[in-house]
């Protein structure tokens, strides 16, 4: 498989006032290959988010490079640009917020038409159509407003928006943590359906582990701006070798009584620290159980300890 | 028996007409019990627990029929001063978001010290004595420091645990924490669950945990109660519900999650549709619009609760001698393999 975006040691810092740098990402580096699904886990603060903004360019990187197809993208030109925001298309967290509530189901789904392709008004009709259907909704919703829908419904207007343009790369942050458990499930399925239909690729930014697993093939895990380990979906969860992911993981409840109730816990002492003016060194250290006095000093670098498995932790870089 | 709700009914009148909440809801609950309410935004968790409290929203909201028993007086009744007797004395609440229900104005210690003064007649500084013995409690660090702080100083996961310390401040009976983790990080959830789960043992104090986590369930809770569209459709212990379950909404439920022991290969299946409209809430039963297994009379008759054991009990009519014999879809507990679930049949 080839790899469809890059992300080299890529950095994005927000001025906070008074001469204070929120590092928001402190130098991520991976990659995600054509048809595959990414998964990027973290609890907030950890710049997942923002990781997702940046690959889309609603904000500008502080440092670093996005490589995708192969070009970097801060020299592409206008045209070019164009493009790639036709290519990488974005899919909201809350679908109360991230819907117009005065434009029709009609003009939201075919904002992105509009922009990317001129088409006549019938055509454009029918693309509306045809969206709504393979979304799983009906093309009587498309004369309607988004509040005369649940929020399930408005996620997958949501993704018929993104839909739109006909793009390869689909950056879904967090689009189910607003919804109820049992509308999750018909949303995850959906966006399973349509990468298999579409052949698309996704970056999945979610807290929700045990959705995250089910959904991804990979996983990385950001802890305070950066990622400590990357690792197949199987591998990560049956093989964890950073202590953050471990906790992590061990931290999530399991709907199994019997199981809970003999489950050894790797407990997890204080909060996260603020991302302002973080301290050198290993951004776990802090909290980390294992802490050494190499971690407080230098930052570990991402090192592969199995194939296909990276991990940024001091414990490993002496073996 | 600590609290007794008998066939409780509760609408809220809005200018669209009556929102049946909650359509007959009956449990109890004794000394020292932990039990859960489990359901989906809209099937009445919340408000079933309000009305326990005083705390439906007036003038909309009133309770239509059925009783609440606090200690064995008649609570459904109650004038809002009576109330104020109970809550936070005999009841405490944890609410879901601990950044809107603290005030923001008042220190965390005159906030824990409120209910002390009044309920307990402390003056001014017992009371602050005992909220420091409070935050202890809920260990949070450098108490003298923190006391004096207010809420925006304070983290989410703090925040929470100031809001535990404010619930047990009087030594309730009972504790309601609605959605209590809900708003909170993986790695914070599980201290709040552990300190909730600990306090609860060494005071002995009753808890309702309201939650659509069924992994927080299981973690803490003795019983459970699944709630959808206003009612009760089964309860039980935690065994009865997690690997004897008997209605399709739990079976449902437990299909639609994703497992963390699971491999990929398990299937995911939601739940087809949405929860019905609570302003004309079907005659039969609730569920029966996203049932796979509904029935004629589902549509038409509410299904009785039928006791399957002494602590497990389902509203299903499937559970009736003459319906058809369903198997649960969902892995017998203890398999290792997924089993292969059989296609929902229609009959």
């Amino acid at each position: 498989m080839s790899e469809l975006i890059q992300i080299q040691d890529l950095k994005k810092n927000f001025h906070v006032g008074s001469g204070r740098v929120l590092k928001a990402i402190d130098g991520v580096s991976f990659s995600i290959r054509e048809g595959e699904t990414f998964g990027l886990v973290g609890e907030s603060g950890c710049g997942k988010t923002t990781t997702g903004r940046v690959l889309v360019r609603l904000y500008e990187p502080s440092g670093g490079k996005i490589i995708y197809k192969g070009r970097d993208t801060s020299t592409l030109n206008k045209n070019e640009s164009k493009e790639f925001c036709r290519d990488v298309q974005m899919i909201f967290q809350d679908p109360y917020a991230s819907l117009n509530p005065r434009m029709s189901v009609e003009d939201i789904v075919a904002e992105g038409l509009d922009i990317h392709m001129q088409l006549t008004r019938s055509a454009r009709r029918a693309a509306v159509h045809e969206l709504l259907e393979l979304v799983g909704l009906n093309k009587e919703h498309a004369g309607r407003f988004p509040h005369e829908f649940s929020g399930g419904q408005r996620q997958r207007i949501g993704i018929a928006r993104a839909l739109a343009s006909k793009p390869r790369f689909l950056i879904c942050d967090e689009p189910i943590s607003a919804l109820d458990v049992s509308i999750q499930a018909q949303i995850v399925n959906l966006l399973m359906r349509i990468q298999k239909e579409l052949g698309l690729t996704y970056l999945f930014i979610a807290h929700d582990l045990s959705m995250v697993k089910y959904i991804s093939d990979r996983v990385g895990v950001m802890y305070l701006g950066s990622l400590v380990e990357v690792a197949d979906s199987n591998e990560l969860y049956a093989n964890p070798m950073h202590p953050y992911t471990k906790a992590l993981l061990s931290a999530i409840p399991i709907p199994d009584p019997d199981l809970e109730a003999t489950r050894q816990r790797e407990k997890l002492q204080g909060e996260i620290p603020s991302p302002i003016n973080a301290p050198p060194g290993c951004k776990f250290s802090k909290r980390c159980p294992h802490v050494m006095d190499v971690c407080t000093k230098v930052m570990p670098p991402m090192i592969e300890v199995a194939p296909g498995h990276t991990c940024a932790c001091h414990l490993y870089t002496k073996k | 028996m600590l609290l007794e709700l008998k066939d409780l009914k509760v609408s809220f009148d809005t200018y669209a007409g009556e929102v049946q909440a909650v359509r007959g809801v009956s449990f109890s609950l004794d000394k020292g019990e932990v039990v859960a309410l489990v359901g989906e935004s809209g099937c009445g968790k919340s408000v079933t627990a309000q009305s326990v409290m005083g705390l439906l929203a007036k003038p909309a909201g009133r309770i239509k029929s059925g009783s609440i028993k606090i200690e064995g007086v008649e609570a459904s009744g109650f004038s809002e001063k009576q109330w104020e007797g109970i809550r936070g004395k005999k009841i405490g609440m944890i609410f879901q978001d601990p950044m809107t229900s603290l005030n923001p104005t008042m220190t965390i210690g005159a906030q824990i010290s409120e209910g002390l003064i009044r309920h307990q007649g402390m003056n001014k500084k017992q009371a602050l004595e005992r909220a420091e013995e409070m935050l202890k409690l809920v260990e949070i660090p450098n108490v003298q420091e923190r006391i004096h702080q207010y809420p925006h100083e304070f983290s989410g996961g703090m925040r929470q645990r100031a809001m535990i310390a404010i619930a047990l401040a009087c030594n309730p009976e009972l504790v309601i924490a609605d959605e209590p983790t809900t708003a909170l990080d993986v790695t914070i959830q599980a201290q709040v669950l552990d300190l909730l789960k600990n306090l609860q043992q060494k005071l002995e104090t009753a808890v309702i945990i309201i939650t659509h986590d069924l992994g927080v369930v299981a973690s803490i809770a003795q019983r459970v109660m699944v709630m959808y569209g206003g009612i009760i459709v089964e309860a039980g212990n935690l065994k009865d519900i997690y690997y004897e379950g008997k209605h399709p909404y739990t079976w449902g439920l437990m299909k639609s999650i994703p497992r963390l022991d699971r491999t990929k290969a398990d299937e995911l299946s939601p739940i087809e549709g949405t929860p019905p409209d609570l302003f004309a809430p079907p005659a039969g039963c609730p569920f029966a619009d996203r049932c796979d297994w509904c029935m004629k009379v589902c549509k038409t008759d509410m299904p009785p609760l039928h006791k399957v054991s002494e602590t497990h009990s389902v509203a299903c009519w499937l559970l009736h001698d003459g319906a058809p014999k369903v198997e649960s879809p969902l892995v017998p507990h203890g398999a290792t393999g997924a089993r292969k679930s059989k296609g929902a049949r229609h009959v």
